[in-house]
């Protein structure tokens, strides 16, 4: 019961952020001068009478507030808009590019999540031994490494000398996981773990001063003195409680993966929602921007609720409400 | 380096306790142990190697005669048309795409980056400061009205309004700037504020108010000077933070337009070259990660050295060399704690 009205009022919530975000998105763009595009269509050379054809035809000549009405009403009627450009429907493009962005996303976390956590829970139960100092230094490499800078000495440094020795299972680009699942991961490996590094970072350290917090409260010790064993103790009374700044972090960092996304795909060549949406506003296509962002804030709202909720489910003291 | 993991580690300095010892300020003990940690003195000196070579940049173009844009197309280039590497005809960290001296752009890139990190820092941190000292103390609508809009601020797609903005007004330093500046200083605001609700109602606060301070007086010279240490730190890990982020966009193409030589532009502009020439895209790289990894270093030690309870952690260490510092403390039954909560954020 309380998890459905929890559903139903987030659902609701997260209807409202969408639109938010859309006409937020509208209006900044708007004010982009109308010719600009227009011009782009019609070429350089074309007469004034060409370009405000291109406009009416765009129907850029009608008053904002009308076009923005047909916008959201389009939006009602599951139809995106279609490209200024080449009048793609919009969301034929992001069918086209969801899969490719979703591999890097979904990789790029899964490695993250697993590396972080992992090191995070090794360094907190050997602190201050060797392995933890060296991945104290590893974390701040990590941190103070910029997503791009990372990628391409990946590119210099691995991709470049493989390519060069024959070892051609590494690749920048893109290939569908109906080639198979060898080869998908050959051209994702690189992008994820660019991704993943500075991610990665950040869940070490905070993992770890989480369970070194946990590992100090009053039930840990009774837990010990009841004779539990010491892994029991860590893994089933500590990580669950140490977990839940960890999760709470994860939703903060759904929204902050979009901009890693953009510079992935531009570093590895991935024609993805990232690099098309940077190409969309270099060229004022605004429909197939506000695709995306609808996309791209769907994403952030849905991920939010599954965190919130398992945030509930992993601590008892947290009530679904 | 995500806000909400900074200001998770300057909550963990806010929360020490104010420690007064034989009339040292608490800034002379945090010097002291700042002084100790090999890791921030060394931090310290390549910050101030860096800033020299940036403010020496016109001196190595006029030794080198290689201007910052000035494009050497027979000494610079191979008969190929390829960047010639590092050391050949006089170049020390060879050239770029079109024949230019790399040092004297990775010299000069470090003036951008070095001013953008510390000029968008300083302003984030009057700007959160003053805002969070105001909404701390005066509360109701005022606070209501400015945390609320921190909250949008923290939660907006930074990368795509600096897009948006660039896409409509060109991209230019100006924007970087605004940019940068309008998504940092929530952070700072955020910690500030709470800070302040907590310290407004201490009775030295109530004491002033009855000696006829008025709020200013009271928000500038009596709460402020409480806050400085989380501000501090705060801060010092936001410079690196604003370097990539200035560095991320100019890769972009929607930060510093070239030919100004941003570290992010020349970074951008080897993307097509890094098969036949590494040294375009390792040196400023290298450049970009030091700068950011020694402010990154400063900040942790500054944090360290802030928190009197790391003391406790070198003493239980049985450390010799912070033998100096550890005698400053009483050895109470408390004083060798197994692990506090100072760990966190190392």
């Amino acid at each position: 019961m309380a998890l459905t009205r929890f559903l139903i009022r987030r659902i609701l919530t997260g209807i409202v952020v969408l639109w938010v975000v859309a006409t937020a998105t509208f209006f900044l763009f708007f004010f982009r001068p109308v010719d600009s595009v227009a011009r782009q269509l019609a070429g350089r050379a074309a007469s004034p009478q060409v370009i405000n054809e291109v406009i009416r035809r765009l129907g850029l000549d009608q008053p904002i507030l009308v076009q923005y009405w047909h916008f959201l009403g389009n939006i009602v009627h599951g139809n995106l808009g279609y490209s200024y450009y080449n009048g793609e429907p919009v969301k034929t493009i992001i069918a086209q590019d969801l899969p490719i962005t979703a591999s890097v996303v979904v990789g790029a976390m899964v490695l993250w999540l697993v590396v972080g956590l992992l090191v995070g829970i090794l360094s907190a139960t050997r602190a201050r031994s060797t392995f933890d100092r060296v991945s104290t230094v590893g974390v701040l490499a990590g941190l103070s490494m910029p997503t791009f800078v990372l990628g391409e000495l990946l590119i210099i440094a691995v991709f470049v000398p493989l390519n060069q020795h024959g070892f051609s299972w590494i690749q920048t680009g893109y290939a569908p996981l109906s080639e198979g699942l060898i080869p998908w991961m050959g051209h994702m490996i690189l992008p994820w773990i660019t991704l993943a590094a500075v991610q990665a970072a950040v869940y070490t350290r905070l993992s770890r001063g989480s369970l070194i917090d946990t590992l100090g409260e009053d039930y840990i010790r009774t837990a010990r003195s009841k004779g539990m064993s010491e892994r029991r103790v860590v893994y089933r009374h500590g990580l669950r409680a140490a977990l839940t700044p960890v999760v709470s972090q994860l939703g903060i960092d759904i929204g902050v993966l979009l901009g890693g996304v953009l510079v992935v795909e531009q570093v590895f060549g991935l024609s993805g929602l990232g690099q098309d949406s940077v190409q969309a506003i270099d060229t004022g296509n605004l429909p197939v921007i506000l695709g995306f962002v609808l996309v791209a804030s769907l994403f952030v709202v849905v991920a939010n609720i599954i965190v919130d909720a398992a945030y509930a489910l992993l601590d008892p003291r947290v009530r679904i409400s | 380096m995500s806000v909400t993991e900074l200001e998770f580690q300057a909550s963990v300095v806010e929360a020490a306790p104010e420690q007064a010892i034989e009339g040292r300020s608490q800034w002379q003990l945090t010097w002291r142990r700042l002084r100790h940690d090999k890791m921030a003195v060394a931090s310290i000196v390549v910050i101030l190697i860096m800033t020299v070579l940036a403010l020496l940049a016109p001196v190595f173009a006029a030794v080198l005669h290689h201007g910052e844009y000035q494009a050497f197309t027979g000494a610079g280039l191979s008969s190929a048309g390829i960047p010639v590497g590092p050391g050949t005809h006089g170049f020390p960290l060879g050239t770029d795409y079109v024949g230019r001296d790399l040092l004297v752009r990775i010299l000069y890139g470090a003036r951008i980056s070095l001013f953008v990190g510390i000029s968008t820092t300083l302003m984030a941190t009057v700007a959160g400061v003053g805002m969070g000292l105001v909404a701390g103390y005066f509360g109701g609508h005022v606070d209501t009205v400015l945390a609320r809009f921190a909250d949008v601020v923290l939660a907006f797609p930074i990368l795509v309004l600096a897009l948006a903005l660039a896409a409509i007004y060109g991209p230019s330093l100006l924007i970087v700037l605004g940019v940068i500046t309008f998504f940092s200083w929530a952070g700072i605001f955020r910690i500030v504020r709470g800070q302040t609700l907590s310290v407004k109602e201490k009775e030295y606060i109530e004491a002033a108010r009855s000696l006829g301070a008025g709020p200013w007086r009271i928000m500038f010279i009596d709460i402020l000077p409480n806050l400085l240490g989380p501000v501090l730190v705060l801060a010092t890990l936001y410079i690196p933070t604003a370097v990539v982020f200035e560095a991320t966009l100019s890769f972009l193409g929607i930060g510093i337009p070239a030919p100004t030589p941003s570290w992010g532009v020349i970074l951008s502009e080897a993307q097509n070259y890094y098969q036949v020439a590494w040294w375009y895209v390792v040196f400023p790289a290298l450049a970009l990660l030091i700068t950011t990894l020694a402010f990154n270093l400063l900040g942790d030690g500054i944090r360290d050295a802030m928190d009197p309870r790391t003391e406790r952690l070198f003493a239980a260490r049985g450390n010799r060399r912070q033998r100096r510092t550890r005698k400053a403390r009483p050895a109470g039954p408390d004083a060798l704690p197994p692990l506090t909560v100072s760990e966190l954020g190392e």
